[in-house]
């Protein structure tokens, strides 16, 4: 099976060039090969999960294995953390793609977005998969380089705007995270991350390793938008176009920025008191801030693109308590209902979010605005957008039969059980303020009375559109079955035991 | 040590530019400026004082040579570098384009 693991970079790579080199020749072409791709990487991505259970595996690149337990080569690592995000992003990714296929026409340019969209699919697959640092960061400015092409894809004055400052935030990200990847060869004359680990196992220069975690915060913490460094979100999420917004918002701020974060500081440093207490304070912090910004906004697609920052909050204040009641060292069980927790939100958030942003799209597509105000009596013309966005934001608020309330269960129960009262508490309040943000979101856009005639004309939106927010829709239902404890035992424990056993990550990769 | 603080303070007058200039122009040199003082650093921690290029001899072995891995990573970060000042650079004229001006200043339609 190990020979499956470069597929997963190299098919969306050779696709995105033949686009490119076809698809102005040949008509149709690019709508053809792209949901194909993503259509091939889902099957395999769910064949590797299938067959893959609790043990990892790890592929050498041109055949430089290690000798003995000293890697040599690039290493392509896939164990049931990597996996999952597989899944997520590649099955987002097809949603997405198959939903452009109709919402796109109004753009020029069709097939170059057909080559960015698989250029970002190869870009977040090769960070999740790939086992160092330096391939890491080529990956990642894969991904994030096509993505700041995509968010100026409509050339308007604003999308333009955001794109730049999109760039020269991430610009200033990318270099600290170099930095930070520098400094650790410097220090350990090694780019693997197993084998960073265990060099920093037999010893390591404190106030180095410190400032390395502290750049590495900052970096990823950038890409992944936690509150102090999310000012680019906002208008790059929503300046984008619409399927481009649910993977920005979907997958990518969770493959290039939580994933990385939590790989790095559960499997490649030893864990540290001070920087749970760092991740958890920022992840609480963005919780709360991200939902009273989101509170204000009239704008649609901003209002999702703060709520994105406040869901990713709840996220990365899981993991810091993971770590916290791991350091502790009494309360495995909780640690692991906090570790699983933010998994389960992780994937949720994935799925709702981006069915709301597709929800966002349709609107767009049929009205022209994406002010509140401007909405109104949309649930009689458009019932499919209507029911499904109802859907979403019952979910991402936590409504019970719907897969966010049960994982923001896990995670407050998590809290209550490591006594964490005031994050418990807080968690509540913040779902309630998000429930108050989507009824808003609910009454202005579907409920209200209609402003103006042009309402009563409006059609709902074409096949593919309504077809992806279908699935999604009923995506967002069935994940709910993960609450139960041994559905969620088969598919989130092989990704909370790389987790939890830390320290096995390097011993395994090592030995192989 | 001099060799790191010059990188260092190559590193702040790029970050200087970024916060204080108004033009775009000059907003995307600063960062390249910054990029470069990040590359100096990498190739000063593969270099080793009085060593060889990395190209073992047989007839003489056991020479000092270089590191040559953070060579080839300054490499590929230069490349990845030029395509995000490419990519800076097409956004920064299609923004003149649209307002005929490069300051920033005048272009804030997204606030908040």
């Amino acid at each position: 099976m190990d020979a499956l693991i470069p597929l997963f970079v190299a098919i969306p790579l050779i696709s995105a060039f033949l686009i490119v080199i076809f698809g102005k020749l040949i008509k149709g072409f690019h709508r053809f090969l792209g949901p194909l791709t993503l259509l091939i990487l889902l099957i395999l991505a769910v064949y590797v999960f299938t067959g893959l259970g609790k043990s990892s595996i790890s592929y050498a690149v041109g055949g430089w294995t290690g000798k003995g337990g000293f890697p040599l080569g690039i290493y392509m690592v896939l164990d049931g953390f990597s996996v999952l995000m597989l899944c997520i992003i590649n099955l987002i990714g097809l949603i997405a793609l198959f939903y452009s296929l109709a919402y796109i026409s109004k753009y020029t340019a069709e097939s170059n977005y057909f080559a960015l969209f698989c250029l970002i699919v190869a870009g977040m697959n090769g960070v999740v998969l790939s086992g160092d640092l330096f391939n890491l960061f080529v990956f990642l400015e894969v991904s994030v380089i096509s993505s700041y092409a995509l968010v100026a894809f409509g050339v308007g004055k604003t999308e333009l705007e955001a794109s730049f400052k999109y760039q020269v935030l991430g610009g200033l990200a990318s270099m600290l995270i170099l930095l930070a990847i520098g400094l650790i060869y410097w220090h350990t004359k090694t780019l693997n991350i197993a084998d960073i680990r265990s060099v920093f196992d037999a010893g390591y220069n404190r106030s180095f390793y410190v400032f390395v975690q502290v750049l590495l915060i900052a970096g990823f913490g950038m890409k992944a938008a936690i509150i102090p460094f999310h000012a680019w979100l906002p208008d790059a999420h929503s300046s984008a176009p619409s399927p481009i917004s649910a993977m920005l918002s979907g997958v990518l701020i969770k493959a290039v920025g939580v994933y990385v974060l939590i790989r790095l500081f559960f499997n490649m440093f030893v864990f540290s008191y001070e920087i749970a207490l760092i991740l958890t304070s920022l992840g609480a912090i963005s919780m709360v801030l991200g939902s009273l910004l989101a509170i204000i906004q009239w704008d649609l697609k901003r209002l999702l693109a703060y709520s994105s920052i406040s869901q990713i909050g709840y996220v990365v204040m899981a993991f810091g308590m993971g770590i916290l009641l791991l350091l502790r060292g009494n309360n495995e069980a909780a640690a692991v209902l906090a570790i699983g927790g933010g998994l389960y939100h992780m994937i949720n958030h994935a799925v709702f979010k981006g069915l709301l942003f597709l929800n966002a799209g349709s609107i767009e597509h049929r009205l022209d605005t994406r002010d509140l105000k401007k909405m109104g009596g949309l649930s009689k013309v458009m019932p499919v957008t209507s029911t499904t966005s109802f859907v979403a934001s019952m979910s991402i608020s936590g409504i019970p039969p719907f897969n966010g309330f049960f994982s923001k269960l896990i995670i407050i129960i998590a809290a209550i059980n490591g006594r964490f009262y005031l994050l418990a508490v807080l968690a509540i309040l913040v779902s309630i303020i998000t429930l108050g943000y989507f009824l808003k979101f609910q009454r202005f856009a579907f409920f209200n009375k209609a402003t103006g005639q042009a309402v009563q004309k409006i059609k709902e939106v074409p096949f593919p559109m309504s077809f992806s927010m279908i699935f999604l829709a009923v995506l967002c239902l069935a994940l709910s079955l993960l609450a139960i404890p041994s559905v969620r035992e088969t598919v989130l424990s092989p990704a909370i035991d790389v987790l939890i056993q830390a320290e096995l990550y390097s011993t395994t990769i090592l030995g192989m | 040590m001099i060799v790191y603080i010059l990188c260092f303070v190559l590193f702040l007058v790029g970050l200087y530019g970024v916060i204080t200039r108004r033009n775009l122009i000059k907003i995307a040199i600063s960062l390249s400026i910054m990029e470069f003082s990040i590359f100096l650093i990498l190739v000063l921690i593969g270099y080793i004082d009085s060593g060889l290029a990395p190209i073992v001899d047989p007839g003489t072995p056991a020479q000092v040579y270089v590191d040559p891995l953070p060579q080839a990573m300054v490499l590929t970060a230069i490349v990845i570098g030029l395509a995000t000042t490419a990519m800076l650079m097409a956004i920064a004229i299609r923004l003149y384009r649209k307002y005929k001006t490069f300051d920033i200043r005048e272009i804030n339609n997204l606030r908040g």
